[in-house]
């Protein structure tokens, strides 16, 4: 007897229906806006930076088109799941109501929330090497810590996808999905050590910056490429990572199961 | 006698404070087509959500295919198709690609489930719309998709919460005959409906819910000889503001009910009971003599102002 189709695939088959009417569009938006930043910031900023041995110092002795490279990859994975996460969450719920489609099957809260993380990792995953691949178009971020990058984005985009998952699905309207943006991704972006250290900021927002995953992933991702990542710290990055993960998943698992059994 | 197919013993849903579902008993046979009939709130989508595995039991137990609800979710959903009262279609999607996607939440090969939706379409008559997205198509023939998605992984018992309301007439025709065909099957239908005809013709045995509670059970015909006279008059008068509860009538018929735009009076012979209402002097504007339909059960069930 064939094996069946695990839950969660047959779920992710959906997303991918739902996506192939998208793709292309989506994968573009994906890849021009670290395109952008990188040639905005890393040529305009960089060219002021690169002149100072102070700043270059400060950012370990690299060139700043080398410093923000791998950092784009996991930022692009952050917002990735920020718009995966948020809006069509309530839409399963509210709009489309296909969550309560799916709950009429054999398929349960389980297999929609392993679905939506099975999904976002595929996306994520697709989305970072293609922001690698541009990259190695700049000789100063080409790099083979790209590879393992993609590994570090990915996670990175997961520890937002499944957090922000569990917020979306008890909400009854839209309303904190613009604030979730406003107060957490935007501000994560530009504080979260992507385009400077964060020992430039006040130690308290270096400290909520810690708490937060995208600090973790861009850290690791620098250090895979710039080569200067000890095990202990990559360790450390990753815990907090998976510890966003799992706690994300195992509490949008219960949230949903709440949600669509009522 | 071989065990029912869904045997529900002491029913109870609670959200909170409120009680939707109080305490209900009911068996459903095998290849039996079953309804609830109900007003708006009676508690029918409540219970059709609980035999649908979606929605846990406050009280009571419900068993399908022999299997608890609470503990074989999972297995008795494999089983079941569901047309529920709010449509879950992907709106983005082609109606091809909704039959698949749903196809594929029951682990069927995407092409079975690609032959299936083909015969369906046809039986529901959407086959020239396969492609169209769903957004664009017609209230009517996405319930009409909604029905079609219920039947792709070939149901036991099919669960239908108001099926037919938006569709036009000869689309109802359809899927009555659809559905009689079905049951020929042997597929086991549970059915809710507002349409008095659609209950009459479609179920074998119904139940009327009322505020969380059922009032009556039985088949249509002997629900009509329990609760109502053989035979209806129906009056109208001219409006008049002076006589809200309208000409009296006492003593006429069995029964008699003062609706807002017309009087029924419940008599086993209605034509004596109009020459009765002739001979008091009272004129109505038209009238008619019908026999009883499901239609006067359910008025007097749920309770509309009677007159005795
Ligand atoms: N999730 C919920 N939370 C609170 N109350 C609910 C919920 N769902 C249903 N109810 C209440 O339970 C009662 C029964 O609702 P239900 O949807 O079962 O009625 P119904 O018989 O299907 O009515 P209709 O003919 O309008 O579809 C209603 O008073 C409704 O407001
Ligand atoms: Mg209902």
């Amino acid at each position: 007897m064939a094996m069946a189709t695990p839950g969660p695939v047959r779920v992710a088959f959906w997303h991918a229906t739902l996506f192939r009417r998208m793709w292309l569009r989506n994968l573009l938006a994906s890849i021009v806006q670290p395109l952008l930043y990188l040639l905005g910031l890393g040529v305009g900023v960089g060219s002021l930076v690169n002149r100072t041995s102070r700043a270059t110092n400060i950012l370990g002795g690299v060139s700043y088109v080398s410093y923000i490279a791998p950092a784009l990859m996991v930022t692009t994975a952050m917002a990735l799941a920020a718009t995966e996460s948020l809006w069509p969450i309530m839409g399963g719920f509210v709009w489309q109501r296909s969550y309560f489609g799916i709950s009429a099957t054999p398929l349960g809260p389980g297999d929609i929330v392993g679905g939506h993380a099975l999904w976002m990792a595929l996306r994520c995953v697709v989305a970072s090497t293609a922001v690698a691949i541009v990259l190695t178009l700049f000789s100063d971020a080409r790099d083979w810590g790209l590879i393992p990058g993609i590994a570090a984005a990915a996670l990175t985009g997961m520890a937002f996808a499944m957090p922000l998952m569990a917020f979306s699905i008890p909400r009854k309207t839209d309303g904190g999905f613009a604030a979730m943006n406003r107060f957490l991704i935007i501000p994560l972006f530009l504080f979260g050590g992507a385009f400077y250290p964060i020992t430039q900021l006040p130690v308290w927002l270096q400290t909520v910056v810690k708490v937060l995953p995208l600090w973790h992933g861009v850290e690791l991702a620098r250090g895979f490429t710039l080569g200067h990542l000890s095990g202990s710290a990559g360790l450390g990055h990753v815990t907090v990572l998976l510890g966003w993960i799992v706690a994300g998943t195992v509490l949008s698992h219960r949230l949903m199961r709440k949600r669509l059994y009522v | 006698m071989s065990q029912p197919l869904v045997s529900a013993r002491g029913l109870v849903k609670q959200y909170g404070e409120f009680v939707a579902v109080d305490d209900i008993d009911f068996e459903v046979e095998r290849g039996e087509a079953f309804g609830f009939l109900g007003p708006n709130g009676a508690g029918k989508s409540t219970t059709m959500r609980m035999i649908g595995c979606v929605s846990p039991l406050s009280a009571g137990t419900l068993q399908i295919f022999g299997m608890d609800v609470s503990t074989h979710g999972r297995q008795i959903r494999a089983r079941l198709g569901v047309v529920p009262q709010l449509d879950t279609l992907d709106n983005e999607l082609s109606v091809m690609e909704n039959l698949i996607v749903y196809g594929r939440y029951f682990d069927i090969p995407r092409a079975e489930c690609r032959r299936r939706a083909k015969e369906l379409l046809e039986f529901v008559q959407l086959s020239e719309r396969a492609d169209s997205i769903v957004d664009q198509l017609s209230g009517g023939m996405k319930r009409r998709l909604s029905i079609t998605r219920s039947l792709i992984n070939e149901p036991d018992l099919l669960l239908l919460d108001e099926p037919t309301t938006g569709l036009d007439p000869q689309a109802r025709h359809v899927l009555w005959d659809r559905l009689y065909r079905l049951k020929a099957d042997g597929v086991t239908l549970i059915i809710t409906t507002h349409y008095m005809d659609e209950a009459e013709q479609l179920c074998d045995r119904l139940v009327v819910m009322d505020g969380g509670r059922i009032v009556a059970s039985g088949s249509p015909r002997s629900l009509i000889e329990q609760h109502s006279s053989r035979e209806v008059l129906e009056l109208r008068f001219t409006p008049n503001g002076d006589s809200p509860s309208g000409p009296d009538m006492s003593g006429i018929g069995e029964r008699v009910e003062v609706l807002p735009d017309r009087t029924l009076v419940y008599a086993d012979d209605g034509e004596a009971a109009l020459a009765a209402v002739h001979a008091r002097g009272v004129l109505p504007i038209s009238s008619l003599v019908r026999r009883a339909s499901l239609e006067d059960v359910f008025l007097h069930l749920t309770g509309r102002t009677l007159v005795d």
